[in-house]
């Protein structure tokens, strides 16, 4: 073990080192908003970005015996799970301030989520994965059952457990089996040995546990049911984080494992994760149809989204893995946008606004904020010329491209009785008198975040190139 | 000796018990943090085995790992059970239906 593994390693480091100082300023600080707190989360997730986007060649290097992977994929995965954080962490802290529920806990255990999933998606090995997914999935239950006082939020807080105990073991009963079979716990070795054997029916027995593991974490249909309770019932600012950055991570753990790791095995995870795409595809948009509560249609909302994502992983190839991390920014970009309009909304009380009634009439009572929703469930909804119509695009053209015309047919199908529901909110916003009389009021870095993501979405929508440019880089090396 | 294949069989029992005490159980939260338990130590199982009819340490040590995740999992699945039976005065499985749709 050598220096330039600590120093390719640095921005987890760095992060590591800086999370423990928030934690240790959270306890000894008297200050009821942990404003201390806060700001120490924002410079330490900044000084991690620049850390990462500034360390090394953009050249891949494989550090401490395997067990680490810096490549560009890794680097600009990293960059958006770091300033989607920054900004989710703008929209949370009135959020939270206003229901009395911000503690530096909050801060300290978002910032060891993001640890997780910074080592998850530079995993070079088996073990790497499990690790980065335990420390993600850890935190994340903490943070669900945060506020103590809410039942709602403790009950999510234990079926997220239950459900995603239930997803790392079969993940790593498929680990084991793979270890078994290969003799290595090393992503490339397991690749090589596998391509090596050719077809071992253990091998598929494996997969299957390892393709339900990840189906788990991204929320596909069969594997889905946590999600719309973990929504619903988790604060909103948590739930916010839970739907953006995870979901990054979720595509780079695919990624990992079944493109990186299990690639001799493409064919029999092609017709797996096909299933999964149609189901999610299909159930999400019709079920998101009849809910009444926002963040519970949101849900449905990524199950679907998270069926689209899918298609661009199975299409197997450099095209279709690129739309698919275009797929999965844009998506945690949208979804980002989209709570911080619901927090908005809540307002400085401890209610809950969080049904879609809630959001009648907004266009009188803040048109710019409106605005900022309206973009946001139209590129949701996959409306050109916002940055939602351009992933879809892409995915479907890759899907054709590998010979699903049908399932793109069905892709498709599907978008459109989506659009009923987001389309829904925005009717609810422009032609519907307000329950409410007076202004939403928002802090002025608020503001400026959600006016900034707004434009982000509307930008990329323009020019989806310049992105695309990005992620094809990305998976070409 | 023993051969591998026994102690798969043996893993896989123990993990498919543990699968449906998880989908079956409707009394009690406590029982499923205990089928979660034995999940993992299925797991531990297949990766002892493993690794020494491979003559290797890496299943031993990765056992190593999921035994301390597990001791952090438990702790927070505890945690939360507490909150829960705060708020809700029971641990029924069958109770925790707040939410539906």
């Amino acid at each position: 073990m050598n220096m330039i593994d600590y120093i390719g390693a640095l921005p987890e480091i760095l992060l590591l080192a800086l999370l423990c100082v928030v934690l240790l300023v959270g306890v000894f600080s008297t200050d009821e908003d942990q404003n201390a707190a806060y700001w120490l989360a924002q410079f330490a997730l900044l000084a991690v970005f620049v850390a990462n986007t500034n360390i090394g060649a953009r050249t891949r290097l494989v550090l401490f015996d395997g067990m680490y992977i810096r490549d560009s994929m890794a680097i600009v995965l990293k960059d958006f799970i770091l300033a989607f954080a920054i900004i989710g962490l703008v929209y949370a802290r009135d959020y939270l301030r206003a229901r009395r529920i911000v503690s530096a806990e909050f801060y300290v255990l978002a910032l060891m989520a993001i640890l997780g999933m910074m080592v998850l998606v530079s995993a070079g090995s088996l073990l790497t994965v499990y690790l980065g997914l335990e420390l993600l999935s850890l935190s994340l239950y903490a943070m669900v059952a945060m506020h103590r006082n809410s039942a709602a939020a403790s009950e999510a807080a234990m079926k997220y457990f239950v459900v995603g105990a239930l997803a790392s073991g079969l993940l790593l009963y498929g680990i084991s089996m793979l270890y078994g079979i290969t003799g290595s716990v090393d992503i490339g070795i397991v690749r090589n040995a596998l391509a090596g054997s050719g077809g071992n029916p253990l091998a598929t027995y494996a997969l299957v546990f390892i393709v339900a593991g990840v189906a788990f974490k991204l929320g596909a249909v069969p594997f889905h049911m946590w999600i719309p309770d973990v929504y619903e019932g988790a604060p909103t600012a948590v739930t916010m984080f839970i739907a953006t950055a995870p979901k990054i991570t979720a595509f780079a753990m695919a990624m990992r494992l079944l493109v990186d790791g299990l690639q001799p095995l493409a064919l029999d995870w092609q017709v797996m994760l096909t299933w999964l795409a149609v189901g999610s595809m299909l159930l999400g948009n019709i079920v998101a149809i009849v809910q009444s509560n926002i963040k519970r249609m949101l849900a449905y909302s990524t199950i679907a989204h998270m069926g689209f994502l899918l298609l661009g992983v199975l299409s197997a190839n450099t095209g279709g893995y690129a739309g698919a991390m275009f797929y999965a920014i844009v998506y945690a970009l949208m979804t980002l946008g989209a709570f911080g309009v619901v927090m908005l909304v809540a307002g400085e009380g401890s209610a809950e606004a969080d049904r879609i009634l809630d959001f009648k009439g907004l266009a009188q009572r803040s048109p710019w904020f409106a605005l900022v929703m309206l973009i946001m469930m139209f590129s949701l909804a996959g409306v050109p010329p916002f940055a939602g119509f351009w992933a879809k695009w892409f995915v479907i053209k890759e899907v054709i491209a590998a010979g699903y015309v049908w399932l793109a047919g069905l892709a498709v199908l599907s978008s459109i009785i989506g659009a009923y529901y987001y389309l829904q909110v925005i009717r609810m916003m422009y032609f519907e008198q307000p329950e409410y009389i007076g202004e939403v009021h928002a802090s002025g870095d608020m503001e400026i975040a959600l006016s900034a993501n707004g434009v982000a979405v509307l930008l990329l929508g323009v020019m989806p190139g310049l992105l695309m440019a990005v992620c094809i880089a990305a998976m070409r090396g | 000796m023993i051969p591998l294949s026994n102690y798969l069989v043996l893993g896989a029992a123990l993990f498919c018990l543990s699968v449906a005490g998880i989908f079956i159980n409707r009394k009690n939260v406590i029982v499923l943090l205990m089928c979660i338990e034995l999940m993992l130590l299925a797991v531990n199982m297949n990766f002892i085995a493993f690794s020494h009819y491979l003559g290797d340490l890496t299943g031993q040590v990765f056992v190593f790992f999921i035994l301390t995740v597990a001791a952090a999992e438990s702790a927070i699945g505890l945690a939360i059970l507490v909150v829960v039976f705060r708020n809700r005065r029971t641990i029924n499985v069958v109770d925790l239906n707040a939410m539906k749709g």
